[in-house]
């Protein structure tokens, strides 16, 4: 099957990459550029293990093609935070124990972590409708939603104190 | 020595039993960087697939593999005939019975595994799997266990139709076995004689696991070294090399088997499934690593379906309430092949323990175990072997029975209870309790939610409705549940033959930290975190200055692995034992040092002190070192320890769980707007694990009480095999959860732990079901099964004439 170039930035840095326009988005990521943080449970759009930020929308991306991102600009995982500097979702989500065996947790956060963007004061129910892509088989989101709760009000303090 | 730092610093900087440590695990998987099956990628790595049966029942007639093996990419195509050579067509189940590793002649459930294309990458291999050409021959299809007995089809073609199964005879070519526990006449003849008996068919729908992660191998067949590492998601890694030694012939010692993270098991995990065995085979054949990867179809048509239980009751009571007598018998739909996940003496798992938490006198069980097409399993899912069948079956009776006497069922459970001075208690159908103490829990449960106010509320909704105000009505679950974990004792309890003990081994390092193995495996239940909490509160090392490794045979000692909650009853007993261990060496390192006699030391939280002189000791760091650089009179170089344990019985935790839920009776929602989990699973290691299982487990059993099924029609077509048919409840669909907790150490394990991971389950999934039922109760409505999605609920009302 012919190849076609792709280019598109990869937690801030531009990648050019040759993919079968079949390939899906996922595959890319975690195959190409091993980035394994996003997982596949599905393949369906169920799940949202894969979940990504794709210019600033959360996107599954077991259920897109890697060539319908060309030019796009994606967050994974391993883009919001680092060993030196977690972000304060990742922190969050230790603190409360918002995490069991960690497999739709990349997806959870990275998801979370849209979401405090679109709403930065979101109510437990609209973390709970706004993370409802999301599955997790593991904690029974009490503590996912603690601890996204958690972060957006420290983001918040941390914004007040900045101004 | 002046000791600048207090006592109760001492203990917290252990971090050990008790404290809500923040688990070690997290750092990794929250960045992404956890190390799960499909993350592993070896050089030159093949990837396969499997062509699947499109028939629940259809003889093989040809497979013809030419066009797939032209399709560039392609390296190969295997078949039963492939695999025939090797005896490896066919492999043992862990239930005694054998499964067909690729289709011999014939496909007995709809997905079931006819080829292994093996290709250069999963794209390729998907694209070959549409290039064989199998030729079917439709089979008429069973479903139904029941038929199944009085059919004359006969499934398992390969069996001898009257020779015995591995449990015994079996009365016709469908059936596997039957298995009985108890005093059956004697049972009866209670019944006979009793003032009330309450009877009724209980079925437990077939649900599944369905971890986020699928399972998955990647198998790599070293032949310089004649070496085989086989990774995998494994809840049993130690049991899978042993059965991939006896089935390849490669002997053990040449086989490594890693379980890397495992995305969630809930007993999924634990079988042995044609994928392992094909991507083993593929890479002897192929002489590179060979990766195997289930998608969610593949993971819900065929690997580990849990339940499909129809358990008919009758319970007999005197006109007061007391409980005379429990008779069951359960029809159990195995599928086509019996593959299910229990001890070997107990085919039905440890069903006897559906006499609950009651004292009832005399009890008869007999199941009969049945072939049908469907998919092979009957895994415990996030229980421990049937206890969930059993739990919901006796709660469901307790419903049924205060029905039949008119009676508040929260009392009649009171009546009925054990109590807590008739401990250790021989159950009817032969268990041991060790400890409890039900009437305690119940009572802070029954006042925690306000029962009789909610009764209250209940009875003036009802009222409410009559009077046409309102459409809902108020359902008020009760359960109260006795789990046996920790299987289990040698002498009865096995897997293929290996008893199940488990086991510790920990080297403490020159600078006094350490590392300890154990034989289990961690699935999200944060091991690394609380098996150092045991050790550091036993060896007064900080939980933070030790690793905890699992997973890997070549450097774990052998274990049974993760499943049953048997963790923490097992492995964590052989941890704090192995710690007993090294801390009786280090107490006689310890008097070396400060030159007194080992009796005149005893152990005080991180240290030895002497005896009525406590400014003189010698610090656990302290006494690593020396091991490893003094010349001690006849003590060995070095502090090192293992220990294998095998529980002298099994455990039992138990819990009180209320579920207050409003049910529509128009749109059939039932909207669960209170939830209370006490839980008593002994001695508490870590409160912050223990309230994360509750959470987990909880919502699992949420979801198979409210809509989560495997079900099939009635050609055998799978009809829930995507999570768009296959319920997995949303964080918006989930409620909010108080837990609760009473202790109650179990007296014969070293640390008085009980386990807890699937209590929520085998607790919950009775809690939300009676609710439901109670709504209905004053409308005469006495078993409805399960799920009750909300059109189910929406048919109970309906069939009750409240739609008229
Ligand atoms: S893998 Fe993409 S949504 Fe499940
Ligand atoms: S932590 Fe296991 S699926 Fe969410």
């Amino acid at each position: 099957m012919t190849k076609h170039h792709v280019k598109m930035t990869v937690n801030g840095e531009d990648r050019d990459i040759l993919v079968e326009p079949r390939e899906l988005l996922i595959h890319t990521l975690r195959d190409q550029l091993d980035l394994k943080g996003p997982h596949v449970g599905c393949e369906t759009s169920h799940c949202g293990a894969c979940t990504v930020d794709l210019d600033g929308k959360s996107v599954k991306a077991c259920t897109m093609f890697t060539v319908q991102a060309a030019g796009k600009d994606i967050t994974t995982i391993e883009g919001l935070g680092n060993p030196d500097a977690l972000h304060v979702l990742q922190e969050s989500f230790r603190e409360h124990h918002g995490l069991q065996c960690g497999y739709c947790t990349p997806g959870m956060i990275t998801r979370a972590h849209r979401l405090l963007q679109e709403n930065p004061n979101p109510t437990e129910e609209d973390v709970r409708f706004g993370l409802s892509g999301n599955l997790c088989r593991c904690t029974g989101y009490q503590n996912i939603v603690k601890s996204v709760l958690a972060a957006a009000s420290e983001l918040n303090a941390a914004k007040e104190a900045a101004q | 020595m002046k000791d600048e730092v207090t006592r109760d610093e001492r203990v917290a900087n252990l971090k050990g039993m008790g404290c809500a440590r923040k688990r070690v695990e997290d750092a990794r998987f929250t960045q992404g960087k956890g190390n799960y099956i499909d993350d592993i990628n070896l050089p030159g790595m093949l990837h396969g697939d499997f062509v699947r049966s499109p028939y629940a029942h259809a003889r093989v007639k040809s497979i013809n593999i030419d066009a797939a093996m032209a399709l560039p990419g392609v390296v190969a195509v295997l078949t039963a005939k492939d695999l025939e050579p090797l005896s490896l067509h066919w492999m043992p189940t862990l239930a005694g019975d054998k499964q067909m590793v690729l289709a011999d002649g014939k496909v007995l459930f709809q997905g079931q595994e006819v080829a292994f294309v093996v290709a250069k990458d999963r794209y390729i291999a998907a694209d070959a799997v549409e290039l064989v050409e199998v030729e079917y021959e439709e089979l008429p299809v069973i479903v139904d266990p029941f038929k199944s007995l009085q059919s004359d089809v006969v499934l398992r073609e390969d069996l001898e139709p009257g020779a015995d199964g591995a449990h015994g005879p079996r009365k016709h070519p469908n059936h596997i076995f039957l298995w009985e526990v108890g005093d059956k006449s004697a049972t009866e003849a209670v019944l006979d004689e009793a003032d009330v008996v309450a009877e009724e068919m209980v079925y437990y729908h077939r649900t599944h696991p369905c971890p986020l992660e699928p399972c998955g191998s990647v198998a790599s067949m070293d032949k310089v070294n004649g070496k085989l590492t086989l990774y995998g998601t494994f809840q049993a890694p130690h049991v899978v090399r042993t059965v991939a030694s006896l089935l390849s012939g490669i002997e053990e010692h040449n086989i490594r088997v890693v379980s890397p993270d495992i995305g969630g098991g809930f007993g999924n995990k634990v079988g042995v499934y044609p994928g392992y065995v094909c991507s083993i085979v593929a890479s002897i054949v192929t002489g590179v690593p060979v990766k195997w990867i289930e998608d969610r179809m593949d993971n819900l048509m065929s690997t580990a379906f849990a339940r499909d239980y129809h358990m008919h009751g009758k319970i007999s009571a005197t006109k007061e309430g007391k409980i005379t007598g429990l008779w069951c018998h359960t029809t159990a739909d195995h599928g086509a092949f019996d593959a299910c996940a229990d001890p070997t003496k107990y085919p039905a798992g440890f069903m006897s323990i559906c006499t609950g938490s009651y004292d009832i006198p005399v009890a008869y069980l007999g199941v009969d175990g049945v072939y049908t097409n469907k998919a092979p399993g009957g895994v415990a899912y996030r229980c421990s072997f049937r206890v969930t069948e059993a739990a919901y079956f006796i709660e469901r009776m307790i419903e049924v029975l205060a029905i039949e006497l008119n009676m508040d069922a929260a009392e009649l459970r009171r009546i009925n209870f054990i109590k807590k001075e008739q401990f250790p208690y021989n159950s009817a159908l032969g268990w041991e309790y060790d400890s409890g103490d039900y009437h305690t829990a119940w009572d802070k449960a029954l006042e925690a939610v306000d029962y009789k106010g909610l009764r209250a509320e209940q009875t003036e909704r009802l009222e409410a409705f009559k009077r046409g105000e309102t459409r809902k009505l108020m359902g008020i679950g009760l359960t109260f549940f006795t789990e046996i974990v920790g299987a289990g004792p040698v002498k009865n309890c096995d897997i293929l033959g290996m008893g199940m003990f488990d086991s510790c081994e920990i080297r403490i390092h020159p600078t006094g930290s350490a590392i300890a193995r154990l034989g289990t495996i961690s699935q999200g239940q944060g091991h690394a975190t609380t098996f150092a909490q045991i050790l550091a509160s036993e060896i007064g090392i900080p939980a933070d200055s030790i690793t905890i490794e699992e997973g890997d045979t070549d450097t774990a000692p052998y274990g049974l692995g993760t499943y049953g909650s048997r963790s923490t009853p097992v492995a964590g007993a052989a941890t704090a034992l192995a710690g007993r261990k090294i801390r009786a060496k280090a107490q006689m390192i310890a008097a070396y040092l400060l030159e007194v006699h080992d009796d005149d030391v005893e152990f005080d939280v991180d240290r030895f002190v002497v005896k009525g002189a406590p400014e003189r000791f010698k610090t656990m760091k302290e006494i690593a070192y020396a091991s490893y650089n003094q010349a001690i009179p006849g003590v060995e170089p070095g502090l090192e320890a293992v220990s294998y344990y095998d529980p002298p019985n099994m455990t039992y935790p138990f819990g009180a769980y209320i579920c207050v839920m409003d049910v529509d009776v128009d749109t059939g929602t039932a909207d669960i707007r209170q939830f209370y989990a006490l839980d008593d699973c002994g001695t508490r290691i870590n409160p912050m694990v223990i309230e994360g299982q509750v959470h987990g487990g909880l919502t699992e059993a949420l979801a198979i009480a409210m809509g989560q099924e495997i079900a099939y029609d009635e050609m055998g077509n799978h009809k829930t095999s995507t999570l768009m048919d296959f319920f997995i409840p949303t964080a918006w669909e989930t409620p909010h959860y108080t837990t609760d907790h009473t202790v109650t150490p179990s007296p014969h394990h070293p640390i008085g732990a009980k386990g807890v991971g699937e209590s929520p389950n085998v607790g919950g999934v009775p809690a939300f079901s009676n609710a439901v039922h109670d709504a209905f109760r004053p409308f005469g409505l006495r078993q409805s099964h399960m799920p009750h999605d909300h059109w189910r609920i929406w048919k109970i009302a309906n069939g009750l004439g409240l739609h008229d």
